[in-house]
Parts: structure tokens; sequence; C-alpha cells
């Protein structure tokens, strides 16, 4: 069962050409993650499927809705939490949450009770009658997260929910994140920070320049970096490594291989004829970071 | 319901804070006295004119500036975000001016009541239409599609500042020369003033349903235009 599909998505904002035909179908209960460079079409991607903009061409369908067509209905049977909102500052963290309960017609008793259940859960509820001016960018996203999800919503669309924040919010975040799939909902998660996508996305699809690079699960997309195995080296001085699949970050090169014996022995004899002392040498598995670096740098 | 939802937010957000009530007051009180003093004017017609500029300034006042703070305080998109239309947002931001509109004709109407005069109930349902006319054309003035609020006040102040002078206010319609009247036809707060003085028993210058008729029909056109711009700006805001 689909629960997201967007085809040939097409936005252009005077003469930049945002999307360009952005296409991918996400899975009821999936907790699916949007990755990309600043300006490649993330946002506006989100924008468009949670009704909030109009594409200039092709189609999307949230919960089976057309978002152009059936805007309310889509709404309705998603909760947002943009990557460029706040709260309202003189409004307490109650009123902010019933203020979103109203607008996505829910019954006031039933209302209080989510409330209620979500500021207790994210730790908020002895500040509930406080105004959000007061809060910490931690409290604020935890606030924003329960407007979110006041309308218990299938459909849930984090853009860059941990951007910025303290380690235990992430924390919370993210387990909240996970126990949300659980109830077979679907999260649609925009990030810049790879760990927590890798952590917990089913698949995650790649933007770049307004298009689509991929669509795959972490793991796949880990072994399309052209080798099960990176080596991490670093030199004593600064040397040139010129070696197939050799990156340099800072002070250190990381070379993906398929073969690392031989890898390993390549370096050393590289060490040994330049007269360089090897500071540390490890092998680790690619990560996601490196997967979508790599894509990026195909694409370019 | 949705509409009220938003209404109430704005009314905590954006009216009950001190300066916006203080100036909501004292703006149309000192127009009110720098007119009054040392001139021998009779004191119905002054507060009849102190009732209309405040329930224009009143419903004029923050409702501009709205969409402005919600896209400087980064709170346009949550909102946006809701299953609510545009049509929705700009009733919700109408009915909180209108209410406060509303609120703040109490002021002359004490007054009124200090000075012994009783105004005919037709003020009543007048105001109610003025502050929801007047409410809607302050919605226009927003439709610019800037997140600096002085910049909308600066559009707002060179509309709002000229009608109070073409309106009858300081000087009564019937003896503006034929230009001066026929200018005068053409702001709403004219006709308001109009049932404002027939109220505090002066003779209007129009028919009082006329007045009603023309201020229901400026209110139809302010809302529809309010309601097509802010379709288009509140897109262009985030």
């Amino acid at each position: 069962m689909i629960a997201i599909e967007a085809e040939g998505l097409k936005k252009r904002f005077g003469n930049v050409e945002a999307l360009k035909g952005v296409s991918f179908k996400v899975k009821r209960g999936e907790i699916f993650g949007f990755l990309g460079p600043n300006g490649a079409g993330k946002t506006t991607t989100v924008r468009i499927l949670t009704g909030i903009i109009k594409p200039d061409s092709g189609r999307a369908r949230v919960n089976g809705y057309d978002v152009v067509e059936e805007t309310l209905k889509a709404k309705e049977s998603i909760g947002v939490l943009p990557e460029v909102s706040n709260a309202y500052p003189d409004l307490t963290a109650w009123q902010n949450i019933m203020l979103i309960a109203s607008l996505y017609g829910m019954r006031k008793r039933e209302a209080e009770e989510r409330a209620n259940e979500l500021l207790k859960e994210f730790g908020i509820h002895e500040r509930k009658d406080a105004k959000v001016r007061g809060f910490s960018k931690g409290m604020k996203q935890r606030l924003m997260l329960c407007m979110a999800l006041i309308s218990d919503p299938e459909i849930l669309f984090l853009d860059e929910p941990t951007s910025g924040l303290d380690v235990q919010s992430a924390r919370m975040i993210r387990e909240k994140i996970l126990e949300i799939a659980k109830e077979r909902k679907t999260v649609f998660l925009t990030s810049h920070n790879m760990d927590e996508v890798n952590m917990l996305c089913d698949r995650v699809a790649i933007i770049n320049k307004g298009k689509i690079v991929t669509t795959d699960t972490p793991e796949r997309l880990k072994s399309k970096v052209g080798g099960s195995v990176a080596i991490e080296v670093s030199f004593g001085d600064k040397v040139e490594l010129n070696m197939k699949n050799a990156e340099r970050f800072g002070d250190k090169y990381v070379i993906y291989t398929t073969d690392p014996y031989k890898t390993i022995c390549e370096v050393v004899d590289f060490a040994r004829k330049n007269g360089v002392e090897i500071v540390s040498i490890n092998t680790r598995t690619p990560t996601l970071e490196d997967a979508f670096l790599k894509l990026l740098e195909v694409e370019r | 319901m949705k509409c009220l939802a938003i209404a109430k937010k704005d009314i905590i957000m954006y009216y009950l804070k001190g300066p916006v009530v203080i100036f909501g007051i004292l703006l149309p009180l000192f127009l009110f006295l720098a007119f009054w003093i040392g001139r021998d004017l009779p004191l119905n017609f002054l507060i009849a004119g102190l009732l209309s500029m405040t329930v224009f300034f009143a419903s004029t006042s923050v409702s501009p500036v709205i969409a402005p703070w919600e896209e400087q305080m980064r709170t346009l998109e949550r909102l946006l975000a809701c299953p609510v239309s545009t049509t929705t947002i700009v009733f919700g931001d109408v009915i909180s001016s209108l209410i406060f509109g509303i609120c703040m004709s109490f002021v002359p109407l004490l007054l009124a009541f200090c000075f012994g005069f009783v105004p005919d109930p037709v003020v009543i349902p007048a105001i109610i239409l003025a502050a929801f006319c007047f409410s809607c054309l302050g919605l226009l003035f927003s439709a610019y599609p800037t997140n600096l609020p002085s910049t909308v006040m600066m559009i707002s102040s060179l509309v709002r500042f000229p009608l109070i002078f073409i309106s009858g206010i300081f000087i009564p319609v019937q003896e503006l020369p034929s230009w001066g009247k026929a200018i005068s036809m053409l702001s709403p707060l004219t006709y308001f003033t109009d049932i404002a003085r027939a109220s505090f028993g002066m003779s209007p210058f129009l028919f009082l349903y006329l007045d009603f008729i023309i201020l229901a029909g400026f209110s139809i056109g302010f809302l529809a235009s309010a309601i097509k711009l802010h379709k288009r700006a509140l897109l262009n805001r985030i």
C-alpha cells in the first residue's frame, strides 16, 4: 500500500528550476529518508507534498488524496513539522497545541486528552502553561512535534527534526519516530544527519539539483560506494596518495576497496617508497555519508 | 469554527498587548482633541466623529501587520501546513480585527454617556458592519508580500490618514464643495460617519439604509479582494 506518491513533480521559482521531475513512492509504515545538499529541492518537495505550495506540473498523492485537487483532505491526514517554523511565542504550549487541534477539527475533549498525553511523553507537561517565548530550542522542537502529532496522523512529515538540538531532545525525537513507525504509520524524514537517517530509515531517496539521484535502502546505498570496506589511513607528513578510490579528508585518506588486504599492502608500499610514517590505519565499512557524497560526486 | 480558532490566536498574539490597546484609544482621542480645542463645535458632532475614527483606526490597526509578523516569526508555514484554506485564515484575521474594533468603540460610547448623550440603537449594527468593512480593508494592506511590518504600516498610513480628512469627520459632507462631496463618496468611512452623526441626533447626508447598503457593498468588495490577493501573497511569503 502506497502512502506517498510523487510523479514528475516540477517547480520553478523565477529563473531557478527547483524540481525537475521528482518521482518516488513511499510505502505505508515506512520511515523514508529524504537526503540532499542545501538547495537540492528537499524543502520544495516537502512543501508540495504537504499542500503548502502547488507544483507547476506533475502530481502527488498523500494517503490517497491528490495534494492539489484535495488539499484539505490530504492535509487532514498528515502531521507536519516544517523546517523553518516556530510555535507562537506569546501563546502557551497548551494554547499552541489546542490551536492546531482546532485547525484539525478535533473535539475539545479528545484534543485535551491527546495534548496531555503528548506533553507528558515529551517532558514538557510541567511547562504547558508557560509562554513558548521562554522555551529552549529543544523544548520548542519537542512542542512542535507534539503539535504535529496532536491529530494522530497516518503520515508524518519531519523536515530536519533534530537539527541543532541537544543530545537529549534529539534522542527523544528519534525514539518517538521509531515508536510511530511501530504503529504502522509512515514517516517522511528530511535530515542532514546521516547517522540518524541510517539508524531510522527503511529506505532513502537522494535528491540533487532538483532530481532524484537514487532511492534504496541505506545498506544498499552503502554498497554502491564502489567497495565494501573503507580504509582510513593517516600519514606523518603531507603526501599525495594517488590510488584508485582514494579521497582526502583533513589529515586522512579514505580508500574504498573490495580487497582490503591488497589495498593495505599498497598503502604500506607507498609509505615505504616515499619515506613517510603511517600514523594510523583502520578499516571500516562505508557509511551512508560516504555513499551520499559518492553519489553526489558521480552526479557532478 | 477554524476561523474562530485563528481569531482567538490573533487576539492573544497581537491585540491583547498594552501598546496596541492604548494606541487604539489615544490616537483618535488626540485627533479629536486637536480638532476640538479652540473651536466651537457641538459635542454630539465631535463624539460621533470620535466614534468613527476609533472604529476605523482600531479595525485597521493590527490586521495589516498580522501576515508580515507571522512571516517574520516563522509561524506562517506552521499555519499553512494545517488543513485550513486561505479564506479561513483571512476570515480569522477579519474576525479578530472586528472584535477589537467593536470593543474599542465602547470608549467613545462611554464618553457619550458621560456627556449625557444616548445614541440611537442603529449605531450598534452600524459599528459591527463598519468594523467588519474596515477590518477587510486592513487585510488588503497586508496583501503586499513583505515581512517588514513597517512597510505595511507605511502603505496603510498613506491610505488611512487621507481617508480621515475626506470622510466628513472634521467637516460635515454637506458643507463640502461638490468635488469634495464626490471624493468623500469614495471612502467607506463617510457612510459610517453619516450613520454615527444620525445616531447622535444630527441630520444625515444620505438615507441611512443607503449608508448601510453602500457600507455592505464596500465590505464585500474588500473581503473578496483580500481573499484573492492573500491566496497569491501568502504563498510568496514562505
